[in-house]
């Protein structure tokens, strides 16, 4: 995962509520075994069906900071959704409210979410619309959204900020204790189902 | 000060708890599918990592696997390699595998309960948003993403923070026709698409205990669509008779001691939630989806609703784009809506006792002429039984296609879709836009609603025909 520090770009308002993951990406591009690649998918029904949606709108071409209203990421847990925001040039999406898998899965994978109240939410939009070429600067180290005069503060907890600023993958980190898993195990209950593979 | 039903079951799970980290939990079952595995298992090969526990592992085919010529290689060669990419994976690491055509495959969600592999007190982990379907046995099972599942193929645990608790207490007598679909519809209906977001939710109340396994699985496996990060209910005799005699639960001396300790796992008297919903049984009819997400919707008895009485300014237009999507007109009566296609399966509505309600109803009657029904069991277990009891018989007399088991048209994923503004009633649990096929309409019911739909050709209920 790359390090998160400070993210300076573009941004492009996405003045739509519950964006599910199926909007983000339909499931027909989901059966692909690999990892990278899947730009083409993002929003693709928005995309191709309505002309002037806002990522088909050259004054956003170069948006790296997508500002969405509430509910972002909703139902299905397929993190193709996150890989289809990275692929497409997102580094960070900014909401009043996310889906809970879906932020989860952003925030293991290094796009960072942040979390603004609505009014703010729309205040960004607004300016955005105003001047596309504004700068929109997301700082996790200060864990602020900065833009013209404006400073607004985001909450994450210090944990996952560290964890994004360093750039490391949760595995690494749960294997530097392993003793705790084998104690763990050694106490399970015996009638606990268990399959024998093989 | 006591404790609640979630609270127990995440203490108990603790592996690691490090002020200042995420709660390190342990994960006791791990299903995994053809469509959120691959990239973990690359993920694996690259840092040279092994599975921990394969004994603790299960793998299926449900999610792109057709449902007809099941015996023949999948055509679409996107989707095969994806099931071949899934095999080979579980040769390598040596995992168990119900594939298409194997008696114990079908919809993960269906095939975990029925194995008797989803147990009370357990933690249980996919990679799909459905896994809440397990706490209907009063364990803590939540979807996650792919990161996620290569952290549990690596380590079976996974690190999280602590969610909140919420209650979700219902009691009264529902009305006749009333299924555990419609409470669970009229839940999302009342809390919206988020208000479920962050918390482990308990429903509880005369109206979940008086419901069967199948029924509890059925609103359990919908706390996703209201954002919860898991739902459950509290295990009883309901749950040890469904469980006795399953092919993975425990047997004598060891059953009676599972069945002592998950007699312990109920909210304590004194034990506090962070949030309470309390709904009365009575207010709960029929309930029928207008719109494009699941807490768009309305009793059948009502009418499409007019943007302009929303006072929120955001859902008002999220309801008129929701109508212009699906083709809708506000003010026109649910009951008048004609639709092409009923569609009945899914992880949600799959199970033999929704299968034996839509057949009640089709027997001695027709699909309307131009409608289209599937019938997809959620397992071939289930299609088995199906079988035996004779309702195939019923769907195809009827005009209904019997298929073989799989997620089939709930996610436009596999060769059964929607075509575009073709009008769908479905017992799934997604109305969003697309979901079952690109520009596909969708509404979301109960297997009683799609039968009488099917029967008379718009939207309907049993007591209409």
């Amino acid at each position: 995962m790359d390090k998160f520090t400070v993210h300076t770009g573009h941004g492009v308002p996405l003045r739509r509520s519950n964006v599910d993951t199926d909007q983000i990406i339909p499931a027909v591009y989901l059966k692909r075994v690999t990892r990278t690649g899947f730009e083409d998918a993002l929003f693709e029904s928005w995309r191709t069906s309505e002309p002037d949606f806002v990522l088909n709108r050259p004054e956003y071409s170069q948006a790296t900071v997508l500002v969405a209203g509430p509910d972002f990421g909703t139902g299905s847990s397929r993190e193709h959704a996150v890989w289809a925001l990275m692929d497409y040039g997102f580094k960070a999406v900014i909401s009043p409210r996310f889906g809970d898998i879906f932020r989860g899965n952003s925030l293991k994978t290094g796009l960072l979410t942040v979390v603004l109240p609505e009014s703010a939410t729309i205040k960004l939009q607004d300016a955005i619309e105003a001047d596309p070429t504004l700068d929109v600067t997301v700082d996790l180290q200060a864990r602020q959204v900065r833009y013209g005069n404006e400073i607004e503060p985001f909450e994450l907890d210090e944990y996952t900020r560290w964890r994004l600023m360093e750039g490391l993958d949760d595995i690494g980190l749960t294997l530097r204790n392993p003793e705790s898993i084998d104690e763990y195990e050694a106490v399970r209950n015996p009638w606990l189902p268990a399959l024998t593979p093989g | 000060m006591g404790k609640t039903l979630a609270e127990k079951l995440w203490d108990s799970h603790l592996v690691r708890e490090v002020e200042g980290e995420p709660d390190l939990i342990y994960i006791d079952m791990h299903l995994i599918h053809e469509v959120t595995s691959a990239q973990a298992f690359d993920g694996l090969r690259l840092a040279n990592r092994r599975v921990r526990r394969p004994d603790l592992t299960l793998a299926t085919e449900d999610h792109n696997v057709p449902t007809t010529d099941i015996d023949r290689p999948i055509a679409d060669l996107i989707s095969r390699t994806q099931v071949d990419t899934l095999r080979k994976n579980c040769d390598e690491f040596g995992l168990t595998l119900y594939p298409m055509g194997d008696l114990d495959q079908g919809i993960v969600h269906v095939i975990g309960p029925q194995l008797g592999i989803t147990q009370p007190g357990m933690t249980l982990v996919c990679g799909d948003s459905h896994t809440s379907t397990h706490g209907a046995f009063g364990a803590l099972a939540f979807g996650i993403g792919t990161s996620q599942v290569e952290h549990v193929l690596a380590t079976q645990t996974l690190p999280m923070d602590r969610p909140k608790t919420m209650s979700v207490t219902i009691n009264g007598t529902l009305a006749d026709g009333v299924t555990p679909k419609d409470v669970v519809l009229a839940v999302i209906a009342k809390t919206g698409t988020g208000g479920g977001q962050g918390y482990m939710v308990e429903y509880r109340g005369n109206v979940f205990a008086e419901m069967s396994m199948e029924g509890r699985m059925t609103v359990c496996n919908m706390s996703i669509e209201w954002g919860a990060r898991a739902g459950m209910i509290a295990p009883d005799d309901i749950t040890f008779d469904y469980l006795k005699g399953r092919k993975h639960a425990a047997t004598g001396a060891d059953w009676d001691a599972a069945v002592e300790y998950w007699r312990t796992l109920r909210t304590d008297d004194d034990a506090l939630f962070d949030a309470e919903i309390v709904m009365a049984a009575e207010e709960i009819s029929p309930f029928v989806t207008w719109g494009t997400n699941p807490a768009q919707g309305a009793p059948l008895s009502a009418s499409v609703p007019d943007p302009a009485d929303f006072a929120n300014e955001s859902e008002r237009i999220e309801a008129e784009k929701a109508l212009a999507y699906m083709g809708l007109t506000a003010g026109t009566p649910l009951r008048d809506i004609k639709v092409d296609t009923v569609f009945v399966g899914s992880c949600t509505n799959g199970r033999i006792e929704d299968l034996r309600a839509v057949a009640g109803l089709l027997e001695g009657r027709k699909v309307a002429d131009g409608v289209r029904m599937l019938i997809v069991p959620g397992s071939m277990r289930v299609r088995a039984q199906a079988e035996q009891e004779g309702l195939g018989q019923i769907f195809t007399a009827a005009g209904a296609e019997w298929r073989q088991a799989g997620c089939s048209m709930c996610l436009g994923m596999n060769p059964d879709q929607l075509a575009p503004q073709e009008r769908s009633a479905s017992t799934t649990n997604r109305n969003f836009e697309g979901r079952q096929g690109k520009g596909g309409r969708t509404h979301l019911v109960s297997p009683q609603i799609a039968a009488a739909t099917a029967i008379a050709g718009h939207l309907a209920s049993p007591a209409d025909l």
